[in-house]
């Protein structure tokens, strides 16, 4: 299995690909991928860079172009495909039919991955997008079941990559409008969720509150931990109780269905953060490399070591974890 | 304001809640009567949903018919298991009528039978190019994104005439905002119980589960996995902007009370006769229209300023 690791920044990617990242991935400077943060992400000319080390390692990169054109950009985007193809990236990560026909048919020799923004949930979905648009592998949403993966990859015409590590979006990727809703941005038009610039945090005596553009999210008692206003990660009000309504802060962590992975032919694990430090990256990429290599080596007695696990939830959200909806009960 | 092009039809969308049986039937039995032109039945939602088989959608569909609406059927947004895709195969193959297709699955089931199809809002149809591979696919009428603005969607319009898609565009005009799906049921979370054990308490909510922050401001609506706005969305002082873009039909979704007047209001409005701005009149729940003006979706232009 391949392990594929997030680069928001050219320390970061290399970071990854000397702690033993099999792949990376990155996006450029503008609204074309799903992680637009201030600071973030690649200049054509780093992307040069990057691109040439992680290939003088003999490491792959992908090229995130994954948010959706918008009827004033249309040459935004494909801008950005011609522009990876130039670089030479390995594979295009796109999501949105329009780009994904434009890359078939200007740059058919270069792979195309279908995004986690790009929601395909059955094998019925992934045969779509590989007849219309020849993808080569798809990135599936975080929505589905140990049970439903195992169902979709008897099936699946393509390569499968399945999110291994970090935050966790709870709502099907790609088809999720409560960031737009509160804010105006939104994953699909602008890559976006709950974007930084509508956030405020406040002193108040009912304690520290946190706003996305004015709606109260969260407020936190003395000496708790205060968590970055995701507005699907707040405390709300239903039918009387106050709670996390929708998920609590926590991270995904399928260090434990490696072997059950492995074992249904999945492709490639996935971190997710680019808007994460070079540093986290590097601790990630470094125990999900161990993790796999014990994998290889004897996939019958794989056993998460317990340091893992402990590295892992240490740079967690809320520093707990979670096997998310691949297991059932999380529902 | 007279316009020279036809004002829009109005559809009723599917019913996003779930409801009894009774219900459902009392419902129809008075759309019959109603002034819309179309009438998207099924279960969007939740695959647990079961009081209604697809069957009984097909009687009240005939029966709709004959009353001289056009039926569409609409697929489940989110496929997660081989038994969804069962009924979502019995669904595309019902025979009579046409398929609102809201995911890939329907759209490869579709298009590979050559059937024709409407093509849902969370498709995410944002440009040209995409509808572009939607016509060729066999797609009939499209819905627009949800957070699409009036500006984006005026533009869009026009390229796709100049592109060659010239099929016909609806708009999310009245009713609380699809915004999420998620594989999670929040009303069973609501409730302490696992999504396999739900007890289907969803249909204790004919309207939804209102989310509010902690200072009682209506945020979301939880129904099921689905995720709706606070605020209901009500566009009905837009339609003759509508007409003059080129917007084809207005969708309303349907509310457990009070549908009649909603659907009075809008026809009164399609033929140019506007009751004084009074967006509470409708209904007892805060009014936004946001993105209609390209800003965040739950702003109100009606009550506040900029």
């Amino acid at each position: 299995m391949e392990l594929v690791c997030p680069a928001g920044n050219l320390p970061a990617l290399k970071r990854a690909v000397n702690e033993g990242a099999d792949a990376v991935y990155f996006g450029f400077q503008n609204t074309t991928n799903a992680r637009q943060f201030a600071g973030l992400n690649f200049t054509d000319k780093r992307a040069h860079e990057g691109i040439d080390y992680a290939h003088a390692h003999g490491k792959r990169v992908f090229c995130a172009i994954n948010t959706y054109p918008q009827p004033d950009g249309w040459q935004q985007w494909t801008r950005a495909v011609d522009q990876a193809v130039e670089l030479g990236v390995d594979a295009l990560i796109l999501a949105d039919m329009g780009l994904l026909d434009y890359a078939t048919r200007h740059h058919p020799n270069v792979a195309r991955h279908l995004s986690v923004q790009g929601s395909a949930t059955s094998h019925e979905a992934l045969k779509f997008y590989h007849e219309q648009f020849g993808i080569k592998r798809a990135v599936l949403p975080r929505v589905l079941s140990i049970t439903q993966v195992r169902d979709l990859a008897k099936q699946t015409p393509v390569e499968l990559e399945v999110f291994a590590f970090g935050s966790l979006c709870i709502m099907a990727e790609g088809r999720c409008y409560l960031s737009s809703y509160l804010t105006g941005e939104s994953p699909n038009t602008r890559g976006v969720c709950s974007p930084a610039a509508h956030v405020r945090w406040e002193e108040t005596p009912q304690g520290l509150e946190s706003r996305l553009n004015g709606v109260l999210i969260d407020r936190y008692a003395d000496g708790e931990r205060a968590g970055y206003p995701t507005l699907c990660k707040g405390r709300f009000e239903v039918d009387g109780e106050t709670y996390h309504a929708i998920e609590e802060p926590t991270s995904l962590n399928t260090l434990e269905l490696l072997p059950e992975l492995k074992g249904l032919g999945i492709s490639a694990v996935k971190i997710e953060g680019r808007q994460r430090s070079p540093a986290y990256v590097s601790k990630v990429a470094s125990i999900w490399r161990q993790a796999l290599d014990r994998l290889e080596e004897a996939p019958d007695r794989f056993h998460p070591d317990s340091a893992w696990m402990a590295g892992l939830a240490e740079l967690s959200e809320g520093a707990t974890t979670t096997l998310g909806a691949y297991e059932r009960r999380w529902k | 304001m007279p316009s020279t092009t036809q004002s829009p039809q109005i559809s009723l969308g599917p019913v996003l809640y779930y409801w009894t049986r009774e219900h459902y039937a009392d419902f129809y039995r008075e759309a019959a009567d109603w002034p819309v032109d179309i009438v998207t039945l099924g279960e969007t939602v939740c695959s647990r949903r079961r009081d209604m088989k697809l069957d009984d959608w097909l009687g009240i569909g005939r029966e709709l018919s004959q009353s001289g609406k056009q039926v569409v059927l609409a697929s489940q947004t989110l496929i997660e298991s081989e038994a969804d895709l069962r009924d979502l195969r019995k669904l595309c193959d019902n025979g009579d009528f046409i398929v609102e297709a809201n995911d890939q699955s329907a759209l490869q089931r579709l298009s590979s039978a050559r059937l024709p199809f409407i093509a849902g809002a969370a498709l995410n149809l944002y440009n040209p190019a995409t509808l572009g591979v939607m016509a060729r696919a066999g797609m009939q009428r499209w819905q627009v994104p949800v957070e699409m603005s009036r500006e984006d969607l005026a533009r869009l319009i026009d390229d796709c005439h100049q592109t060659g898609v010239s099929q016909p565009c609806e708009v999310f005009a009245y009713g609380h905002l699809p915004l999420a799906w998620s594989s999670r049921c929040f009303t069973a979370r609501r409730h302490q119980k696992p999504k396999d054990r739900c007890q289907f308490v969803c249909q204790q909510y004919p309207e939804g589960l209102a989310l509010r922050s902690q200072e009682a401001h209506d945020v979301f609506t939880l129904n099921g996995i689905q995720t709706l706005s606070g605020a209901c969305q009500d566009l009905r002082h837009e339609l003759s902007a509508m007409t003059e873009m080129g917007v084809s039909v207005a969708r309303l979704s349907p509310r457990a009370t009070g549908m009649a007047e909603v659907v009075n209001a809008f026809d009164q409005a399609r033929h140019g006769k506007l009751p004084a701005p009074d967006p509470l009149a409708l209904v007892d729940a805060e009014m936004c229209d946001g993105y209609w003006y390209g800003r965040p979706g739950m702003d109100n232009s009606r009550t506040q300023a900029g």
